[in-house]
């Protein structure tokens, strides 16, 4: 029943130099990737994502598009597709993300895989509309009710807004979750150059056979509906035949370790992060994600033209945290600074690995720049 | 096999979901085998058939009773998730089915957004005028003067016509019946799983336990009697006088697509 899950196909763009905005780069990584169906609710600054998918498929009449009354509706109707056979995603920004959590725990709960890209702005609430923000990390691991493990990718260029959108679609099919895509306003509307290749690779999901749908350790195969399987889908504590189990104290243990146990077992497969500059013995070690890690970037190479030993570690994937990654760095370096576009979500993390790691948070709706993250290691210095 | 009865059916339900969770007297079990037996007096096979329902009493109609394709889904959303069930597979007939506070109250802008647009659905609201699973409270079907655990001196505010709400935003079918119209129930019922477009069916449902008790219907036979009593065909509604349609209920089909 099951066959090798990989494959490669081509890609849907023409390989070679593009120039694109990185909520256009993501519309197409999810075109690429065989995203057919498409449900979404204006919001700033996401709405790029779904008016480019929009006009992509109405020149494509195999893949749907809906514009819902609400972010509710439109991570609702996603799941359905999925579970109707569809790669379905929606787009958003973080009012809009809360909005769906309710049914991004629903998707938790029912192990249905589908993509949900937040652009983060400032906030709380309304907060600035088109400024960039990423106070979203927390919410988009906690925001849901309930215990869970979550996945959530961080895109620092429009090069990774198509790449790491790929990414989140073979993952959610991998270990069929609903996986975040937490990219930032500044990534979102930066308009630069993204490399196309003539293939990408994805994992398709597997569709089972006649075993129920929750059925076996591991990640168990995903039927659809309309296949003469008889599905019990429900969001409330199930078995592995999906009939509601509410009072068990066994079944709630069991459905809760296997969700938290699919990640965690897989942790090496699904971090990923970047170490730039990182070699040998280091005074300074910069942990950063998103938008701010291009400032951290060019923070670190000014550091180290001043003579400095300063790395920078990307965080690509922000859940599960890179806590072995971190570790391992902050071991080799005297100082680790966090900068962010909040008030130390991510820094904290880090400190669970690396105690005496401070941070620089900036939450005035700007973007962090270089020579304010060099002033904050200069601070540090003395 | 004689299509439509009991021994008919008998295929389409999971013997394992027995016995229903549903109090005794309650009528979602009279719409559940209404459902079936118009499955199966249209011969569809159900497993070309999903079944969407949401949070509540309402929502266990088909979860997990029918042997059929279920999701049974967050409290309110059922109308949207059914959405996307059916715009990325057109072929399924697909069915959304939640009670009163699913349909009207968490679920009510769904309920007129999929109606405006005219997606290819069957949405039955199931309505036993109250929120059951969580404690009697009032929903926004209630009606007036009615007693329930939130309005324990009489229901003051005025409960929302489903039917009205329905065709007024654009369902293309729209029919309402008590679980007492068995036979006309099931009739509608197949005329909205054929109908290409919204179809929105109501359906007043008796809950003895929490609206019964409540409002001087104590028994499921009182409670039957009651929507016996207080129902009207919209051909006689017609022809009755606003002071003899007070506290009446207009049944039939409503918007015949």
């Amino acid at each position: 029943m099951t066959t090798t899950q990989w494959s490669r196909v081509p890609s849907t763009l023409k390989p070679g130099r593009h120039f694109m905005q990185g909520d256009e780069a993501c519309a197409e990584g999810a075109i690429a990737a065989g995203c057919d169906y498409y449900a979404g609710y204006p919001i700033t600054p996401a709405s790029e994502i779904m008016q480019h998918i929009c006009n992509r498929f109405s020149d494509m009449p195999e893949r749907k598009f809906m514009q819902m009354e609400d972010e509710i509706a439109s991570i609702a109707s996603c799941i359905g597709a999925s579970w109707a056979g569809a790669r379905s995603m929606t787009a958003t920004s973080g009012p809009g993300l809360s909005l769906m959590l309710e049914n991004i725990g629903y998707a938790l709960m029912t192990e249905t895989p589908c993509v949900v890209v937040d652009v983060q702005r400032a906030g709380p609430s309304t907060g600035q509309a088109t400024r960039p923000g990423q106070g979203d990390v927390m919410q988009a691991r906690w925001g849901a009710h309930g215990d869970y493990e979550m996945i959530v990718l961080s895109p620092w260029s429009a090069q990774e807004m198509y790449s790491q959108t790929i990414r989140a679609f073979n993952l959610a099919d991998r270990f069929r979750v609903p996986v975040i895509l937490l990219a930032d306003e500044a990534v979102g509307h930066l308009r630069e150059k993204v490399e196309i290749d003539d293939q990408v690779r994805i994992y398709r999901r597997t569709e089972s056979g006649p075993d129920g749908p929750f059925v076996g350790s591991g990640i168990p195969p995903m039927p659809r509906f309309g296949s003469g399987h008889k599905l019990l889908i429900t969001g409330s504590t199930h078995d592995d035949w999906g009939y509601r189990r509410t009072s068990s104290p066994e079944a709630q243990a069991k459905l809760i370790e296997h969700l938290r146990s699919k990640i965690l077992s897989h942790a090496d497969e699904i971090v990923e992060t970047e170490a730039l500059h990182c070699e040998g013995q280091l005074d300074f070690l910069l942990v950063a994600y998103g938008f701010t890690a291009r400032s951290a970037l060019g923070a670190v190479q000014t550091a180290r033209q001043g003579g400095m030993r300063a790395g920078l570690l990307r965080l690509k994937t922000l859940w599960p945290f890179a806590e072995a990654a971190v570790g391992e760095l902050a071991q080799r370096c005297k100082h680790v600074l966090v900068p962010e576009m909040n008030q130390g979500q991510v820094l904290r993390e880090v400190q669970r690995c690396a105690p005496d790691a401070q941070g620089y948070g900036k939450t005035n709706g700007e973007v962090i720049k270089p020579q304010e993250i060099l002033r904050a290691m200069r601070e540090m210095l003395t | 096999m004689i299509r439509g009865t009991t021994e008919s059916i008998r295929r389409m339900i999971r013997p394992e979901a027995f016995p229903t969770p549903f109090c005794s007297g309650c009528g979602h079990g009279i719409l559940l085998g209404a459902i079936l037996r118009a499955v199966d007096e249209l011969d569809w096979d159900i497993d070309e058939m999903v079944f969407v329902s949401g949070i509540g009493c309402g929502g266990w109609i088909p979860s997990p009773h029918f042997a059929a394709d279920t999701l049974h889904v967050t409290h309110g959303r059922p109308v949207a998730f059914a959405t996307g069930v059916k715009t990325f597979r057109p072929e399924l007939n697909v069915v959304a089915i939640g009670g009163d506070g699913d349909i009207a109250s968490i679920g009510g802008n769904h309920l007129i957004h999929a109606a405006r647009r005219d997606v290819d659905l069957t949405v039955i609201c199931a309505n036993n005028l109250i929120y059951g699973m969580t404690g009697g409270q009032l929903t926004p079907t209630t009606p007036q003067n009615a007693y329930t655990s939130t309005t324990p001196r009489g229901n003051h505010e005025r409960p929302f016509d489903l039917c009205g709400l329905a065709s007024a935003a654009g369902a293309t079918y729209v029919a309402r019946y008590s679980v007492y119209h068995v036979r006309p129930l099931i009739k509608a019922l197949k005329k909205a799983f054929q109908h290409k477009g919204f179809g929105f069916v109501e359906v007043l449902s008796s809950c003895p336990t929490q609206y019964g008790r409540r409002n001087a219907l104590r028994t499921p036979v009182d409670m039957l009697r009651h929507f016996k009593k207080t129902c009207v065909t919209a051909k006689r509604a017609q022809r009755m006088t606003p002071a003899e349609l007070e506290g009446k209920t207009i049944i039939g089909e409503l918007v015949k697509g």
